[in-house]
């Protein structure tokens, strides 16, 4: 029950594999010992969560494919079958349908934390990309998921998706066709989709591990957005961490629970268990929730290839998000101005969800124009402009002196 | 821990806020909300329900109506002994072989079997239906916004249609279908139309909503399973929390 020393490479065994293959050394490095800053909030448990997320998705992933069958025929019977009569198959399917939504929530908690507290600003930059990079293949990797059942909106989606495509002019048409293996959406689309739907959770986990090892390399950031710059500042990931973590887990499986057993279906669309039927369109096509406020920029113009280009500059613009932001403090809690239009944002992008959400007629299309006009806004030109302009409130000397308060180092007097 | 709680609701708040917004528009004349056994927490099939339902499916929708999804052996589920199941899939006629001679023969169903369909194909279907094809309903319930809601509006909704309502030639008036114009014939015509076994007075919306709670059950015949052990999940998790936290507080206290 001693902590190991230094190294943690104690046993026989361990010093022999660990002069061959540093593993337990470098694990009881970067778990055990890692200097984390002492302050971080709950807001800090997004990133576990989501990669708790991504090992739930894989594991029942992997359960799922087996008895799945990727034709255009079978497929939508195969998760009927898995739902009625592959034991537990119910069980199953629902962690993994309702494991995409709530991955999503995670992660855009997440993200919005890292724009609150500047976790993007040096040097964190190439960190912030990677997770922008892990976002966008979710983001690959839920829509082609959510075409495998091959129900009405599975179908329908992948039509409507799939088609944005063809807008790239000169190459557009070329590459729908590689996108479908054929002239219309039908089994070879279904089955490079499940291929790559298999592939891409992978290619996610690679990403992040890069996330962590760039994460690890400066630290987490921390409410306050100042640099750790002394013992006094951090404590060790175990056990103030991983207990953390592992209550905050906790806390999100049971809200997760109540969804997968009590509310499976509440946040899927009736229309997707219907067969997929190319001669009948749906009422509406509507893409899951996650995707609403990029689905509302796309229908902000009415001309196709500028739709396409601003949905994809709309996640474009985060990967410059570090080169835009021009104040020299990290956190909101020292940004008056910024603190504001931080919520302004928030606001702004449950717009463009309740936007994607609605056809787009009468006040639906204004909200849309606006609300996209102003995210664009935002991140291009009122994040350099109150950098600049803004007067940041003065910042703590030290994480120490911040949280401990009243001790040796008074709260610094600056600026 | 308020911070967390703060987290928390924020993230449920975030989550309910995304659906409800992309749930405003959906039910444009929601059906009218009707009591379920099976709602809520510890809802239930109520087995003497399902099993009048099963016979209102037998007797009238199953003239049209596929239930593909379901196997004569899935009928254990609801109450029925396996003798029962034995002559209720002998009523059907399958497709087998081929046979030794190369044949392919006609057998009775069996209990492993599923549901035979009231029509060889879906053309076969329109054919007869006057060109609409009559949807399977093994999925219904989950199919439809609303539900099993959905289900009984449809079956007590063949009503005058309003003055000045114009239908098309061989559509029927439905409240709650969307559209109000549906080329079902109305289904339950008559009171006592089925001989409910269990004595139960076969009123039309008594069958309407034995017939619907049927095809709940056909939807998602596992809910049963899913609340209890979902109960003790969340049990587990609410005890799993309180030892984590109080371990979270124990750990850090240390810091302070």
């Amino acid at each position: 029950m001693a902590p190991p020393g230094p190294g943690a490479a104690n046993g026989r065994i361990t010093r022999w594999i660990d002069y061959r293959l540093p593993f337990v050394k470098v694990m009881h490095h970067e778990l055990y010992e890692y200097p984390t800053p002492r302050n971080l909030s709950y807001w800090w448990n997004f990133g576990s969560l989501a990669g708790a997320m991504l090992v739930i998705m894989i594991v029942t992933g992997i359960f799922l494919a087996m008895y799945y069958t990727p034709n255009a025929d079978l497929a939508f019977d195969s998760v009927e079958r898995i739902m009625r009569d592959v034991n537990y198959g119910w069980l199953l399917r629902y962690i993994h349908m309702n494991g995409a939504s709530m991955f999503f929530i995670v992660v855009y908690i997440h993200i919005f934390r890292g724009l609150y507290y500047g976790s993007y600003k040096y040097p964190r930059e190439l960190l912030w990309m990677l997770g922008v990079v892990i976002l966008l293949l979710m983001m690959a990797t839920a829509f082609m998921g959510y075409v495998l059942p091959w129900g009405q909106m599975s179908y329908w989606g992948a039509t409507v998706i799939t088609n944005l495509f063809s807008a790239i002019p000169g190459v557009g048409h070329d590459i729908v066709t590689l996108l479908w293996g054929g002239y219309v959406v039908g089994n070879p689309t279904l089955n490079r989709f499940f291929s790559l739907h298999y592939l891409l959770p992978f290619v996610i986990v690679a990403v992040v591990g890069l996330h962590l090892i760039a994460l690890h390399t400066h630290g987490s950031n921390n409410p306050l957005g100042i640099d750790h710059k002394g013992p006094g500042d951090t404590i060790p990931f175990h056990p103030y961490y991983t207990v953390k973590d592992s209550f905050g887990l906790a806390v999100f499986l049971l809200i997760y629970a109540v969804i997968v057993f009590y509310a499976p279906n509440f946040l899927g669309d009736p229309q997707n268990y219907i067969p997929a039927n190319p001669l009948q369109t749906p009422p509406d096509i509507v893409p899951e929730w996650y995707f609403l406020p990029f689905y509302a920029i796309l229908r902000s113009v009415p001309n196709k290839l500028f739709g396409v280009i601003l949905l994809f500059s709309a996640i474009g613009v985060l990967f410059i998000l570090p080169w835009l932001d021009t104040s020299p403090v990290r956190s909101a809690k020292f940004r008056p101005v910024y603190k504001k239009i931080f919520w302004l944002l928030v606001i702004d992008v449950l717009a463009l969800g309740w936007v994607g959400a609605h056809p787009p007629e009468g006040i639906v299309v204004t909200v849309g124009r606006i609300a996209t006009f102003y995210y664009f806004l935002h991140f291009l030109v009122l994040f350099p402009l109150i950098g600049k302009l803004e007067r940041p409130r003065p910042l703590p000397l030290s994480i120490g002196a911040a949280v401990l308060g009243g001790g040796s180092v008074p709260v610094a007097e600056r600026g | 821990m308020a911070r967390l709680l703060i987290a928390a609701v924020a993230a449920s708040a975030l989550a309910c806020a995304a659906v409800g917004l992309a749930r405003a528009e959906d039910g444009a004349s929601a059906p009218a909300h009707q009591e379920w056994s099976f709602q809520g927490v510890f809802g239930t099939y109520d087995e003497a329900a399902l099993q009048r339902g099963f016979q209102v499916y037998h007797d009238v929708c199953s003239a049209c109506h596929p239930l593909k999804h379901l196997a004569y052996r899935d009928l254990e589920a609801i109450g029925y002994t396996p003798a029962q199941v034995k002559g209720i899939a002998a009523q059907y006629q399958v497709t087998a072989g081929p046979n030794d001679q190369g044949q392919m023969f006609q057998r009775p169903a069996q209990p492993s079997d599923m549901f035979v369909g009231p029509f060889p194909n879906d053309e076969a279907a329109r054919a007869a239906e006057n060109g609409a094809l009559p949807p399977d309903l093994s999925m219904v319930v989950k199919a439809r916004e609303g539900g099993p809601d959905y289900v009984y509006g449809i079956l007590t909704g063949f009503v005058k249609a309003p003055a000045g309502f114009k239908e098309t030639p061989g559509t029927y008036y439905n409240a709650t279908f969307p559209g109000h114009q549906i080329k079902m014939p109305p289904p339950l015509t008559a009171d006592g139309q089925v001989k409910y076994t269990d004595g139960t007075k076969a009123t039309i919306p008594q069958m309407a909503h034995d017939v619907a709670t049927f095809l709940s059950w056909a939807s998602e015949p596992n809910l049963d399973e899913r609340h209890r052990i979902g109960f003790r999940v969340i049990l587990f998790l609410v005890v799993a929390v309180g030892v984590l936290y109080a371990a979270k507080r124990r750990v850090w206290s240390r810091l302070h």
